[in-house]
Protein backbone atom coordinates (compact mmCIF):
# COMPACT_ATOMS: atom_id res chain seq x y z
CA UNK A 1 0.00 0.00 0.00
CA UNK A 2 2.91 2.56 1.35
CA UNK A 3 4.38 1.89 -2.48
CA UNK A 4 1.50 2.71 -4.14
CA UNK A 5 1.47 6.07 -2.44
CA UNK A 6 5.16 6.75 -3.35
CA UNK A 7 4.07 6.01 -6.98
CA UNK A 8 1.56 8.23 -6.97
CA UNK A 9 3.76 10.69 -5.53
CA UNK A 10 6.14 10.31 -8.31
CA UNK A 11 3.85 11.29 -10.85
CA UNK A 12 2.09 13.52 -8.85
CA UNK A 13 2.97 16.83 -10.63
CA UNK A 14 -0.10 16.64 -12.75
CA UNK A 15 -2.22 14.54 -10.99
CA UNK A 16 -4.68 16.47 -9.00
CA UNK A 17 -4.56 15.81 -5.36
CA UNK A 18 -8.71 15.47 -5.90
CA UNK A 19 -7.71 12.37 -8.64
CA UNK A 20 -4.93 10.81 -5.98
CA UNK A 21 -7.41 10.76 -3.17
CA UNK A 22 -10.25 8.72 -5.52
CA UNK A 23 -7.90 6.12 -6.62
CA UNK A 24 -6.19 5.34 -3.26
CA UNK A 25 -10.33 5.45 -2.05
CA UNK A 26 -10.83 3.23 -5.13
CA UNK A 27 -8.07 0.84 -4.08
CA UNK A 28 -9.45 0.44 -1.00
CA UNK A 29 -13.03 -0.33 -1.92
CA UNK A 30 -12.03 -2.62 -4.43
CA UNK A 31 -9.75 -4.47 -2.02
CA UNK A 32 -12.74 -4.60 0.68
CA UNK A 33 -14.89 -5.70 -1.93
CA UNK A 34 -13.34 -8.67 -3.34
CA UNK A 35 -12.24 -9.95 0.33
CA UNK A 36 -15.77 -9.75 1.35
CA UNK A 37 -16.43 -12.11 -1.66
CA UNK A 38 -13.45 -14.27 -1.10
CA UNK A 39 -15.15 -14.37 3.08
CA UNK A 40 -18.41 -15.64 1.54
CA UNK A 41 -16.77 -19.23 0.69
CA UNK A 42 -15.17 -19.45 4.42
CA UNK A 43 -19.02 -18.06 5.17
CA UNK A 44 -20.72 -20.85 3.21
CA UNK A 45 -18.37 -23.84 4.85
CA UNK A 46 -19.04 -22.68 7.98
CA UNK A 47 -22.76 -21.98 7.26
CA UNK A 48 -23.22 -25.87 5.88
CA UNK A 49 -21.59 -27.08 9.12
CA UNK A 50 -24.01 -24.90 11.26
CA UNK A 51 -26.94 -25.82 9.42
CA UNK A 52 -26.34 -29.39 8.99
CA UNK A 53 -25.48 -29.79 12.70
CA UNK A 54 -28.48 -28.10 13.40
CA UNK A 55 -31.18 -29.68 11.48
CA UNK A 56 -29.66 -32.86 12.33
CA UNK A 57 -29.46 -32.21 16.06
CA UNK A 58 -32.62 -34.16 16.91
CA UNK A 59 -30.53 -37.34 15.72
CA UNK A 60 -28.12 -36.45 17.18
CA UNK A 61 -29.36 -35.74 20.64
CA UNK A 62 -31.38 -38.97 20.20
CA UNK A 63 -28.17 -41.46 19.42
CA UNK A 64 -25.13 -39.72 20.24
CA UNK A 65 -22.43 -41.36 18.82
CA UNK A 66 -24.26 -44.65 18.84
CA UNK A 67 -25.28 -43.51 15.96
CA UNK A 68 -22.08 -44.46 14.54
CA UNK A 69 -21.79 -47.91 15.80
CA UNK A 70 -25.31 -48.51 15.63
CA UNK A 71 -26.01 -51.87 13.12
CA UNK A 72 -29.88 -51.30 12.67
CA UNK A 73 -31.53 -48.78 10.18
CA UNK A 74 -35.73 -49.01 10.73
CA UNK A 75 -37.15 -46.28 9.78
CA UNK A 76 -40.46 -48.16 11.16
CA UNK A 77 -39.09 -48.07 14.11
CA UNK A 78 -37.43 -44.80 14.14
CA UNK A 79 -34.05 -46.78 14.83
CA UNK A 80 -31.03 -45.66 13.10
CA UNK A 81 -27.71 -46.59 13.29
CA UNK A 82 -25.09 -45.86 9.95
CA UNK A 83 -22.49 -48.68 10.64
CA UNK A 84 -23.88 -50.43 8.18
CA UNK A 85 -22.99 -47.79 5.94
CA UNK A 86 -19.91 -46.60 6.89
CA UNK A 87 -18.89 -50.20 6.33
CA UNK A 88 -20.14 -50.03 3.42
CA UNK A 89 -18.56 -46.87 2.15
CA UNK A 90 -15.26 -47.78 3.40
CA UNK A 91 -15.18 -50.95 2.13
CA UNK A 92 -15.98 -49.91 -2.23
CA UNK A 93 -13.76 -46.97 -1.55
CA UNK A 94 -10.67 -49.18 0.09
CA UNK A 95 -11.78 -51.54 -3.07
CA UNK A 96 -11.77 -49.09 -5.42
CA UNK A 97 -8.65 -47.75 -3.99
CA UNK A 98 -6.91 -51.05 -4.56
CA UNK A 99 -7.49 -51.18 -8.12
CA UNK A 100 -6.81 -47.75 -9.39
CA UNK A 101 -3.59 -47.00 -7.27
CA UNK A 102 -1.64 -49.51 -9.50
CA UNK A 103 -3.07 -48.55 -12.53
CA UNK A 104 -3.05 -45.14 -12.15
CA UNK A 105 0.22 -44.67 -11.08
CA UNK A 106 1.30 -46.99 -13.77
CA UNK A 107 -0.50 -44.95 -16.35
CA UNK A 108 1.44 -41.95 -14.76
CA UNK A 109 4.38 -42.94 -15.06
CA UNK A 110 3.81 -44.05 -18.82
CA UNK A 111 2.67 -40.40 -19.93
CA UNK A 112 5.85 -38.64 -17.90
CA UNK A 113 8.51 -41.01 -18.27
CA UNK A 114 8.12 -43.19 -21.06
CA UNK A 115 5.71 -41.82 -23.71
CA UNK A 116 6.96 -39.46 -26.50
CA UNK A 117 5.45 -36.51 -26.38
CA UNK A 118 3.76 -36.71 -28.84
CA UNK A 119 1.66 -39.30 -28.07
CA UNK A 120 1.50 -38.62 -23.85
CA UNK A 121 -0.18 -35.20 -24.46
CA UNK A 122 -3.51 -36.62 -26.78
CA UNK A 123 -3.39 -40.34 -24.47
CA UNK A 124 -3.48 -37.59 -21.07
CA UNK A 125 -6.30 -35.46 -22.60
CA UNK A 126 -8.21 -39.04 -23.05
CA UNK A 127 -7.70 -40.53 -19.99
CA UNK A 128 -9.01 -36.58 -18.23
CA UNK A 129 -11.83 -37.59 -20.28
CA UNK A 130 -12.74 -40.26 -18.09
CA UNK A 131 -13.25 -37.84 -15.31
CA UNK A 132 -15.81 -35.94 -17.24
CA UNK A 133 -17.80 -38.52 -17.79
CA UNK A 134 -21.07 -37.95 -15.53
CA UNK A 135 -21.32 -40.29 -12.63
CA UNK A 136 -25.31 -41.29 -13.23
CA UNK A 137 -23.70 -42.71 -16.93
CA UNK A 138 -21.02 -44.57 -15.73
CA UNK A 139 -24.06 -46.13 -13.21
CA UNK A 140 -26.00 -47.14 -16.18
CA UNK A 141 -23.22 -48.66 -17.71
CA UNK A 142 -22.11 -50.91 -14.63
CA UNK A 143 -25.85 -51.69 -14.67
CA UNK A 144 -26.45 -53.07 -17.84
CA UNK A 145 -22.45 -53.67 -18.82
CA UNK A 146 -20.43 -54.18 -15.84
CA UNK A 147 -22.78 -56.30 -13.85
CA UNK A 148 -23.96 -59.03 -16.51
CA UNK A 149 -19.99 -59.20 -17.28
CA UNK A 150 -19.35 -59.80 -13.57
CA UNK A 151 -22.17 -62.24 -13.19
CA UNK A 152 -21.86 -64.82 -15.74
CA UNK A 153 -17.84 -64.42 -16.46
CA UNK A 154 -15.55 -63.11 -13.52
CA UNK A 155 -17.25 -64.20 -9.99
CA UNK A 156 -17.99 -67.84 -11.52
CA UNK A 157 -14.65 -67.56 -11.94
CA UNK A 158 -13.18 -65.99 -8.58
CA UNK A 159 -15.68 -68.66 -6.74
CA UNK A 160 -13.90 -71.37 -8.48
CA UNK A 161 -10.54 -70.91 -7.87
CA UNK A 162 -10.63 -68.65 -4.64
CA UNK A 163 -13.83 -69.84 -3.29
CA UNK A 164 -12.48 -70.86 0.12
CA UNK A 165 -11.68 -66.89 1.02
CA UNK A 166 -14.62 -65.56 2.54
CA UNK A 167 -14.69 -62.68 0.16
CA UNK A 168 -15.98 -64.70 -2.61
CA UNK A 169 -18.78 -66.33 -1.19
CA UNK A 170 -22.29 -66.39 -1.60
CA UNK A 171 -24.35 -65.95 -5.03
CA UNK A 172 -22.71 -64.40 -8.00
CA UNK A 173 -25.62 -61.86 -8.97
CA UNK A 174 -22.98 -58.72 -10.57
CA UNK A 175 -24.58 -56.34 -8.43
CA UNK A 176 -23.43 -55.79 -5.12
CA UNK A 177 -20.03 -54.21 -3.46
CA UNK A 178 -17.25 -56.02 -6.51
CA UNK A 179 -18.93 -53.89 -8.63
CA UNK A 180 -19.34 -51.12 -6.79
CA UNK A 181 -15.73 -50.91 -5.74
CA UNK A 182 -14.84 -51.39 -9.69
CA UNK A 183 -16.92 -48.98 -11.18
CA UNK A 184 -15.50 -46.16 -8.46
CA UNK A 185 -12.18 -47.59 -9.26
CA UNK A 186 -12.67 -46.22 -12.76
CA UNK A 187 -14.02 -43.01 -11.90
CA UNK A 188 -11.23 -42.29 -9.38
CA UNK A 189 -8.33 -43.49 -11.78
CA UNK A 190 -8.07 -40.61 -14.20
CA UNK A 191 -8.02 -38.06 -10.77
CA UNK A 192 -5.44 -40.32 -9.23
CA UNK A 193 -3.30 -40.36 -12.22
CA UNK A 194 -4.22 -36.22 -12.67
CA UNK A 195 -1.81 -35.61 -9.78
CA UNK A 196 0.66 -38.40 -10.05
CA UNK A 197 1.32 -36.39 -13.03
CA UNK A 198 2.17 -33.08 -11.50
CA UNK A 199 3.67 -34.56 -9.11
CA UNK A 200 5.96 -36.73 -11.09
CA UNK A 201 6.98 -33.76 -13.54
CA UNK A 202 7.58 -31.79 -10.54
CA UNK A 203 10.65 -33.80 -9.74
CA UNK A 204 13.91 -32.52 -11.44
CA UNK A 205 15.56 -33.81 -14.57
CA UNK A 206 18.85 -33.80 -12.96
CA UNK A 207 17.61 -36.74 -10.81
CA UNK A 208 16.55 -38.84 -13.99
CA UNK A 209 20.11 -37.86 -15.42
CA UNK A 210 21.98 -38.93 -12.57
CA UNK A 211 20.64 -42.17 -12.46
CA UNK A 212 21.03 -42.60 -16.15
CA UNK A 213 24.66 -41.69 -15.89
CA UNK A 214 25.16 -44.56 -13.68
CA UNK A 215 23.70 -47.11 -15.85
CA UNK A 216 20.33 -47.23 -14.34
CA UNK A 217 17.62 -49.08 -16.38
CA UNK A 218 14.61 -47.10 -17.23
CA UNK A 219 12.51 -48.58 -14.32
CA UNK A 220 15.05 -48.07 -11.94
CA UNK A 221 15.35 -44.57 -12.64
CA UNK A 222 11.73 -44.22 -12.39
CA UNK A 223 11.66 -46.08 -9.14
CA UNK A 224 14.01 -43.24 -8.00
CA UNK A 225 12.07 -41.09 -9.20
CA UNK A 226 8.62 -42.43 -7.34
CA UNK A 227 11.21 -42.68 -4.26
CA UNK A 228 11.30 -38.85 -4.29
CA UNK A 229 7.64 -38.52 -5.24
CA UNK A 230 6.06 -40.67 -2.65
CA UNK A 231 4.78 -38.43 -0.21
CA UNK A 232 2.27 -36.73 -3.33
CA UNK A 233 1.62 -40.26 -4.50
CA UNK A 234 0.26 -40.47 -1.19
CA UNK A 235 -1.58 -37.62 -1.39
CA UNK A 236 -3.24 -38.51 -4.99
CA UNK A 237 -4.30 -41.44 -3.00
CA UNK A 238 -5.71 -39.51 -0.36
CA UNK A 239 -7.47 -37.13 -2.74
CA UNK A 240 -8.76 -40.85 -4.70
CA UNK A 241 -10.57 -41.82 -1.25
CA UNK A 242 -12.02 -39.01 -0.74
CA UNK A 243 -13.55 -39.16 -4.16
CA UNK A 244 -14.35 -42.71 -3.63
CA UNK A 245 -16.31 -42.03 -0.14
CA UNK A 246 -17.91 -39.23 -1.35
CA UNK A 247 -19.22 -40.48 -5.09
CA UNK A 248 -23.09 -41.29 -5.20
CA UNK A 249 -25.12 -41.39 -8.49
CA UNK A 250 -22.83 -44.41 -9.71
CA UNK A 251 -22.85 -46.64 -6.68
CA UNK A 252 -26.25 -46.73 -5.65
CA UNK A 253 -27.16 -47.97 -8.98
CA UNK A 254 -24.53 -50.79 -8.52
CA UNK A 255 -23.99 -51.55 -4.85
CA UNK A 256 -26.97 -53.05 -3.72
CA UNK A 257 -28.59 -50.69 -1.62
CA UNK A 258 -29.15 -53.07 1.76
CA UNK A 259 -27.84 -52.08 5.43
CA UNK A 260 -25.95 -55.41 5.77
CA UNK A 261 -22.75 -56.44 6.99
CA UNK A 262 -21.23 -58.86 4.85
CA UNK A 263 -17.59 -60.12 4.51
CA UNK A 264 -18.56 -61.51 0.83
CA UNK A 265 -17.92 -59.09 -1.90
CA UNK A 266 -20.61 -60.81 -3.83
CA UNK A 267 -23.29 -59.42 -1.68
CA UNK A 268 -25.03 -55.82 -1.61
CA UNK A 269 -24.00 -53.22 0.78
CA UNK A 270 -24.97 -49.49 0.88
CA UNK A 271 -23.14 -46.40 1.48
CA UNK A 272 -24.05 -43.44 3.32
CA UNK A 273 -23.98 -41.37 0.05
CA UNK A 274 -25.92 -43.92 -1.47
CA UNK A 275 -28.74 -43.64 1.70
CA UNK A 276 -28.81 -40.02 1.13
CA UNK A 277 -29.76 -40.15 -2.52
CA UNK A 278 -31.97 -43.15 -2.37
CA UNK A 279 -34.28 -42.29 0.87
CA UNK A 280 -34.59 -38.45 1.53
CA UNK A 281 -37.40 -37.57 -0.89
CA UNK A 282 -39.14 -40.81 1.34
CA UNK A 283 -38.60 -39.60 4.94
CA UNK A 284 -41.15 -39.56 7.04
CA UNK A 285 -41.34 -37.97 10.09
CA UNK A 286 -38.26 -35.45 11.63
CA UNK A 287 -36.10 -37.87 13.24
CA UNK A 288 -35.67 -40.05 10.10
CA UNK A 289 -34.88 -37.04 8.45
CA UNK A 290 -32.52 -35.84 10.92
CA UNK A 291 -31.20 -38.75 10.60
CA UNK A 292 -29.94 -38.54 6.62
CA UNK A 293 -29.33 -35.24 7.53
CA UNK A 294 -26.51 -36.14 9.98
CA UNK A 295 -24.89 -38.81 7.67
CA UNK A 296 -24.30 -35.68 5.32
CA UNK A 297 -22.97 -34.14 8.05
CA UNK A 298 -20.80 -37.00 8.48
CA UNK A 299 -19.73 -37.40 4.69
CA UNK A 300 -18.80 -33.49 4.94
CA UNK A 301 -16.66 -33.77 7.84
CA UNK A 302 -15.01 -36.56 6.58
CA UNK A 303 -14.27 -35.67 2.70
CA UNK A 304 -13.53 -32.01 4.16
CA UNK A 305 -10.60 -34.04 6.73
CA UNK A 306 -9.21 -36.11 3.99
CA UNK A 307 -9.13 -33.42 1.17
CA UNK A 308 -6.99 -31.53 3.98
CA UNK A 309 -4.63 -34.16 4.05
CA UNK A 310 -4.11 -34.59 0.58
CA UNK A 311 -3.61 -31.50 0.10
CA UNK A 312 -1.29 -30.99 2.83
CA UNK A 313 0.62 -34.32 1.17
CA UNK A 314 0.35 -32.90 -2.61
CA UNK A 315 2.08 -29.22 -1.09
CA UNK A 316 4.91 -30.75 0.78
CA UNK A 317 6.23 -32.11 -2.42
CA UNK A 318 5.86 -28.83 -4.16
CA UNK A 319 7.96 -27.65 -1.16
CA UNK A 320 10.64 -29.52 -1.17
CA UNK A 321 11.38 -29.41 -5.00
CA UNK A 322 10.88 -25.95 -5.34
CA UNK B 1 18.86 -60.91 -21.64
CA UNK B 2 19.70 -60.46 -17.58
CA UNK B 3 17.83 -60.48 -14.52
CA UNK B 4 17.91 -55.86 -14.65
CA UNK B 5 16.58 -55.82 -18.33
CA UNK B 6 13.99 -58.48 -17.65
CA UNK B 7 12.54 -56.63 -14.98
CA UNK B 8 12.95 -53.32 -17.09
CA UNK B 9 11.11 -54.90 -20.28
CA UNK B 10 8.43 -56.07 -17.64
CA UNK B 11 7.58 -52.66 -15.96
CA UNK B 12 7.73 -50.49 -18.68
CA UNK B 13 5.43 -52.79 -20.84
CA UNK B 14 3.06 -53.07 -17.94
CA UNK B 15 2.38 -49.14 -17.13
CA UNK B 16 1.85 -48.85 -21.54
CA UNK B 17 -0.65 -51.66 -20.80
CA UNK B 18 -2.12 -49.52 -18.02
CA UNK B 19 -2.15 -46.70 -20.12
CA UNK B 20 -3.94 -48.01 -22.79
CA UNK B 21 -6.19 -50.13 -21.18
CA UNK B 22 -7.79 -47.38 -19.32
CA UNK B 23 -8.42 -46.06 -22.66
CA UNK B 24 -9.84 -48.73 -23.90
CA UNK B 25 -12.32 -48.35 -20.75
CA UNK B 26 -13.19 -45.09 -21.83
CA UNK B 27 -13.66 -45.98 -25.75
CA UNK B 28 -15.66 -48.96 -24.46
CA UNK B 29 -17.89 -46.73 -21.98
CA UNK B 30 -17.98 -43.91 -25.18
CA UNK B 31 -18.88 -46.42 -27.97
CA UNK B 32 -21.61 -48.42 -25.60
CA UNK B 33 -23.71 -44.77 -25.12
CA UNK B 34 -23.39 -44.27 -28.95
CA UNK B 35 -24.44 -47.75 -29.95
CA UNK B 36 -27.26 -47.83 -27.37
CA UNK B 37 -28.11 -44.58 -27.64
CA UNK B 38 -28.40 -43.86 -31.42
CA UNK B 39 -31.25 -46.25 -31.38
CA UNK B 40 -33.82 -44.25 -29.51
CA UNK B 41 -32.68 -40.79 -30.68
CA UNK B 42 -35.21 -39.25 -32.78
CA UNK B 43 -36.75 -35.16 -33.06
CA UNK B 44 -39.69 -36.43 -31.16
CA UNK B 45 -37.28 -37.89 -28.32
CA UNK B 46 -35.52 -34.62 -28.05
CA UNK B 47 -38.57 -32.62 -28.06
CA UNK B 48 -41.25 -34.58 -26.38
CA UNK B 49 -42.50 -34.75 -22.21
CA UNK B 50 -42.14 -37.79 -20.61
CA UNK B 51 -45.06 -40.33 -21.01
CA UNK B 52 -46.04 -43.20 -19.49
CA UNK B 53 -44.37 -46.97 -20.66
CA UNK B 54 -45.70 -47.87 -24.02
CA UNK B 55 -46.54 -44.28 -25.52
CA UNK B 56 -43.29 -43.06 -26.29
CA UNK B 57 -42.51 -39.36 -24.75
CA UNK B 58 -38.94 -38.16 -24.45
CA UNK B 59 -36.93 -35.58 -22.71
CA UNK B 60 -37.45 -31.73 -24.18
CA UNK B 61 -38.45 -30.67 -20.66
CA UNK B 62 -35.56 -32.02 -18.73
CA UNK B 63 -33.12 -30.50 -21.98
CA UNK B 64 -34.68 -27.32 -21.31
CA UNK B 65 -34.78 -27.48 -17.30
CA UNK B 66 -30.72 -28.37 -17.18
CA UNK B 67 -30.18 -25.29 -19.54
CA UNK B 68 -32.22 -22.98 -17.28
CA UNK B 69 -30.83 -24.49 -14.20
CA UNK B 70 -27.24 -24.00 -15.72
CA UNK B 71 -27.94 -20.95 -16.67
CA UNK B 72 -29.24 -19.95 -13.35
CA UNK B 73 -26.25 -21.30 -11.26
CA UNK B 74 -23.98 -19.75 -13.88
CA UNK B 75 -25.43 -16.40 -13.07
CA UNK B 76 -23.95 -17.11 -9.12
CA UNK B 77 -21.31 -19.00 -9.32
CA UNK B 78 -18.84 -17.87 -12.54
CA UNK B 79 -18.97 -14.01 -11.46
CA UNK B 80 -18.31 -15.25 -7.92
CA UNK B 81 -15.17 -17.66 -8.27
CA UNK B 82 -13.82 -14.86 -10.55
CA UNK B 83 -13.93 -12.34 -8.26
CA UNK B 84 -12.64 -14.57 -5.47
CA UNK B 85 -9.97 -16.03 -7.88
CA UNK B 86 -8.70 -12.71 -8.86
CA UNK B 87 -8.62 -11.79 -4.98
CA UNK B 88 -6.54 -15.00 -3.93
CA UNK B 89 -4.45 -14.58 -7.27
CA UNK B 90 -3.57 -10.41 -6.36
CA UNK B 91 -3.67 -9.89 -3.06
CA UNK B 92 -4.19 -13.81 -1.54
CA UNK B 93 -0.62 -14.26 -0.32
CA UNK B 94 -1.19 -13.00 3.44
CA UNK B 95 -3.03 -15.96 5.90
CA UNK B 96 -6.18 -14.93 4.83
CA UNK B 97 -5.63 -15.93 1.24
CA UNK B 98 -3.81 -19.08 2.32
CA UNK B 99 -7.31 -19.97 4.34
CA UNK B 100 -9.65 -19.15 1.40
CA UNK B 101 -7.31 -20.96 -1.22
CA UNK B 102 -7.32 -23.62 1.06
CA UNK B 103 -10.94 -23.91 1.87
CA UNK B 104 -12.05 -23.71 -1.79
CA UNK B 105 -9.58 -26.58 -3.06
CA UNK B 106 -11.49 -28.63 0.42
CA UNK B 107 -14.49 -27.71 -1.31
CA UNK B 108 -14.12 -29.15 -4.52
CA UNK B 109 -13.79 -32.56 -3.19
CA UNK B 110 -17.18 -31.78 -0.96
CA UNK B 111 -19.71 -34.65 -2.70
CA UNK B 112 -21.94 -33.23 -4.53
CA UNK B 113 -24.83 -34.38 -2.55
CA UNK B 114 -23.63 -32.52 0.43
CA UNK B 115 -24.66 -29.00 -1.16
CA UNK B 116 -28.18 -30.95 -2.00
CA UNK B 117 -28.58 -31.72 1.66
CA UNK B 118 -27.53 -28.54 2.72
CA UNK B 119 -29.79 -26.45 0.26
CA UNK B 120 -32.29 -28.95 1.04
CA UNK B 121 -32.35 -27.96 4.66
CA UNK B 122 -31.70 -24.30 3.75
CA UNK B 123 -33.97 -23.64 1.18
CA UNK B 124 -36.63 -26.93 0.53
CA UNK B 125 -37.32 -27.34 4.10
CA UNK B 126 -38.12 -23.51 4.76
CA UNK B 127 -40.18 -23.00 1.64
CA UNK B 128 -42.03 -26.24 1.59
CA UNK B 129 -41.64 -27.42 -1.81
CA UNK B 130 -39.07 -28.64 -4.37
CA UNK B 131 -37.91 -25.77 -6.54
CA UNK B 132 -35.41 -24.22 -9.96
CA UNK B 133 -34.04 -22.22 -7.32
CA UNK B 134 -33.45 -24.72 -4.98
CA UNK B 135 -31.80 -26.70 -7.25
CA UNK B 136 -29.67 -23.62 -9.27
CA UNK B 137 -28.36 -22.62 -6.06
CA UNK B 138 -26.77 -25.90 -5.06
CA UNK B 139 -25.41 -25.97 -8.65
CA UNK B 140 -24.07 -22.71 -7.80
CA UNK B 141 -21.95 -23.99 -4.92
CA UNK B 142 -20.49 -26.05 -6.78
CA UNK B 143 -19.31 -23.83 -9.61
CA UNK B 144 -18.11 -21.34 -7.13
CA UNK B 145 -14.51 -23.43 -6.11
CA UNK B 146 -13.96 -24.93 -9.66
CA UNK B 147 -13.81 -21.65 -11.08
CA UNK B 148 -12.09 -19.93 -8.38
CA UNK B 149 -9.05 -21.87 -8.31
CA UNK B 150 -8.98 -21.85 -12.47
CA UNK B 151 -9.19 -18.26 -12.56
CA UNK B 152 -6.78 -18.00 -9.83
CA UNK B 153 -4.58 -19.84 -11.78
CA UNK B 154 -5.00 -17.78 -14.87
CA UNK B 155 -4.64 -14.48 -13.46
CA UNK B 156 -1.50 -15.84 -12.06
CA UNK B 157 0.00 -16.65 -15.45
CA UNK B 158 -0.30 -12.49 -16.59
CA UNK B 159 2.92 -11.52 -16.36
CA UNK B 160 3.52 -8.92 -13.61
CA UNK B 161 5.79 -6.74 -16.10
CA UNK B 162 2.37 -6.20 -17.49
CA UNK B 163 1.04 -4.93 -13.83
CA UNK B 164 4.02 -2.81 -13.09
CA UNK B 165 3.65 -0.93 -16.62
CA UNK B 166 0.39 0.15 -15.82
CA UNK B 167 1.08 1.22 -12.62
CA UNK B 168 4.39 3.01 -13.72
CA UNK B 169 1.41 5.11 -16.03
CA UNK B 170 0.30 6.05 -12.84
CA UNK B 171 -3.51 3.79 -13.21
CA UNK B 172 -4.82 2.58 -9.91
CA UNK B 173 -4.56 -1.01 -8.59
CA UNK B 174 -8.15 -1.40 -9.20
CA UNK B 175 -7.70 -0.54 -12.61
CA UNK B 176 -4.99 -2.55 -13.34
CA UNK B 177 -6.86 -5.60 -12.64
CA UNK B 178 -10.03 -4.48 -13.81
CA UNK B 179 -8.60 -3.05 -17.13
CA UNK B 180 -5.45 -4.36 -17.87
CA UNK B 181 -5.17 -8.46 -15.86
CA UNK B 182 -8.53 -9.77 -16.32
CA UNK B 183 -8.91 -9.41 -20.02
CA UNK B 184 -5.88 -10.40 -20.60
CA UNK B 185 -6.53 -13.44 -18.43
CA UNK B 186 -9.88 -13.76 -19.71
CA UNK B 187 -9.73 -16.23 -22.45
CA UNK B 188 -8.35 -19.14 -19.78
CA UNK B 189 -11.10 -17.78 -17.04
CA UNK B 190 -13.40 -18.27 -19.52
CA UNK B 191 -12.59 -21.95 -20.23
CA UNK B 192 -11.97 -22.30 -16.81
CA UNK B 193 -15.74 -21.47 -16.26
CA UNK B 194 -16.82 -23.93 -19.10
CA UNK B 195 -15.18 -26.69 -17.91
CA UNK B 196 -17.54 -26.16 -14.85
CA UNK B 197 -20.58 -25.91 -16.82
CA UNK B 198 -19.39 -29.25 -17.78
CA UNK B 199 -19.06 -30.54 -14.70
CA UNK B 200 -22.80 -29.47 -13.22
CA UNK B 201 -24.41 -30.06 -16.32
CA UNK B 202 -23.18 -34.03 -15.36
CA UNK B 203 -24.68 -33.31 -11.62
CA UNK B 204 -27.88 -35.55 -10.83
CA UNK B 205 -27.15 -36.48 -6.63
CA UNK B 206 -27.80 -32.28 -5.55
CA UNK B 207 -30.92 -32.21 -7.96
CA UNK B 208 -32.49 -35.11 -6.76
CA UNK B 209 -33.98 -33.32 -3.67
CA UNK B 210 -33.48 -30.05 -4.67
CA UNK B 211 -35.06 -28.80 -8.34
CA UNK B 212 -36.12 -32.77 -7.94
CA UNK B 213 -37.65 -32.98 -11.35
CA UNK B 214 -40.70 -32.95 -13.09
CA UNK B 215 -42.70 -34.32 -16.00
CA UNK B 216 -43.76 -30.91 -17.91
CA UNK B 217 -42.23 -27.90 -19.34
CA UNK B 218 -41.57 -25.59 -16.94
CA UNK B 219 -40.08 -21.87 -16.92
CA UNK B 220 -41.29 -21.21 -12.84
CA UNK B 221 -38.60 -20.51 -10.82
CA UNK B 222 -40.41 -21.87 -7.64
CA UNK B 223 -41.90 -24.95 -8.98
CA UNK B 224 -39.91 -28.51 -9.58
CA UNK B 225 -37.89 -28.92 -12.73
CA UNK B 226 -36.54 -31.77 -14.67
CA UNK B 227 -32.95 -32.20 -15.83
CA UNK B 228 -31.54 -34.51 -18.24
CA UNK B 229 -29.64 -36.18 -15.17
CA UNK B 230 -32.40 -37.05 -13.21
CA UNK B 231 -34.06 -38.14 -15.91
CA UNK B 232 -31.52 -40.55 -16.67
CA UNK B 233 -30.98 -41.68 -13.25
CA UNK B 234 -35.50 -42.30 -13.23
CA UNK B 235 -35.17 -43.60 -16.90
CA UNK B 236 -32.19 -46.23 -15.78
CA UNK B 237 -33.79 -47.49 -12.48
CA UNK B 238 -36.94 -48.53 -13.89
CA UNK B 239 -37.96 -51.56 -14.48
CA UNK B 240 -38.90 -51.36 -17.99
CA UNK B 241 -36.95 -52.05 -21.42
CA UNK B 242 -38.71 -49.56 -23.42
CA UNK B 243 -37.71 -46.62 -20.41
CA UNK B 244 -33.62 -47.69 -20.21
CA UNK B 245 -33.31 -47.69 -23.74
CA UNK B 246 -34.70 -43.92 -23.60
CA UNK B 247 -32.23 -43.98 -20.69
CA UNK B 248 -29.15 -44.75 -23.26
CA UNK B 249 -30.66 -41.94 -25.91
CA UNK B 250 -30.59 -39.28 -23.41
CA UNK B 251 -27.24 -40.57 -21.95
CA UNK B 252 -26.28 -40.14 -26.27
CA UNK B 253 -27.64 -36.28 -25.98
CA UNK B 254 -25.32 -35.60 -22.05
CA UNK B 255 -22.51 -37.20 -22.86
CA UNK B 256 -22.18 -35.51 -26.36
CA UNK B 257 -23.06 -32.35 -24.96
CA UNK B 258 -20.12 -32.46 -22.42
CA UNK B 259 -17.53 -33.96 -24.39
CA UNK B 260 -18.00 -31.14 -27.11
CA UNK B 261 -17.37 -28.43 -24.38
CA UNK B 262 -14.28 -30.62 -23.14
CA UNK B 263 -13.03 -30.37 -26.73
CA UNK B 264 -13.57 -27.39 -27.45
CA UNK B 265 -11.87 -25.88 -24.19
CA UNK B 266 -8.87 -28.83 -25.29
CA UNK B 267 -8.87 -26.77 -28.50
CA UNK B 268 -9.02 -23.33 -27.53
CA UNK B 269 -6.03 -23.93 -24.65
CA UNK B 270 -3.94 -26.14 -26.99
CA UNK B 271 -2.43 -23.07 -28.87
CA UNK B 272 -1.69 -20.90 -26.03
CA UNK B 273 0.19 -23.22 -23.22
Amino acid sequence: MSNNRDENNLIGGDVSGAKRTNNILGDRIFRIVLTLCAALILVIVVAMIAVMTQSSWLSIKEFGFGFLTGQTWDPIKGEFGALPFIYGTLVSAILALLIATPISVGVAVFLVEQAPKKLARPMAFLVELLAAIPSVVYGLWAIFVLAPLLRVYVQPFLQETLGFLPFFKGTANGIGMMSGGIILAIMITPIITAVVRDVLEAVPVTQREAALALGATRWETTKIVLANANSGIAGAIVLGLGRAIGETMAITMIIGNRPEISASLFDPGYTIASVIANEFTEATGDLYLSALIEMGLILFLVTFIVNGLAKLLILSVARRTA
Amino acid sequence: MDKRRLTNTIMTTLTAVCAFGVITILVFVLGYVAFQGISSLSWQFLVQTPKPVGEGGGIGNAIVGSLILLGLASLVGIPLGITIGTYLAEMGDGWFGTIVRFVADTMIGIPSIVFGVFVYAVVVLQQGYFSTLAGALSLALIMIPIVTRTTEEMVRLVPKSMREGALALGAPQWRVTKDIVIPAAMSGIATGAMLAVARVLGETAPLLFTAFGSRFYNIYLDEPMASLTVQIYNYAISPFEEWHAKAWAATLVLVTLILFINIIVRFLTRQKY
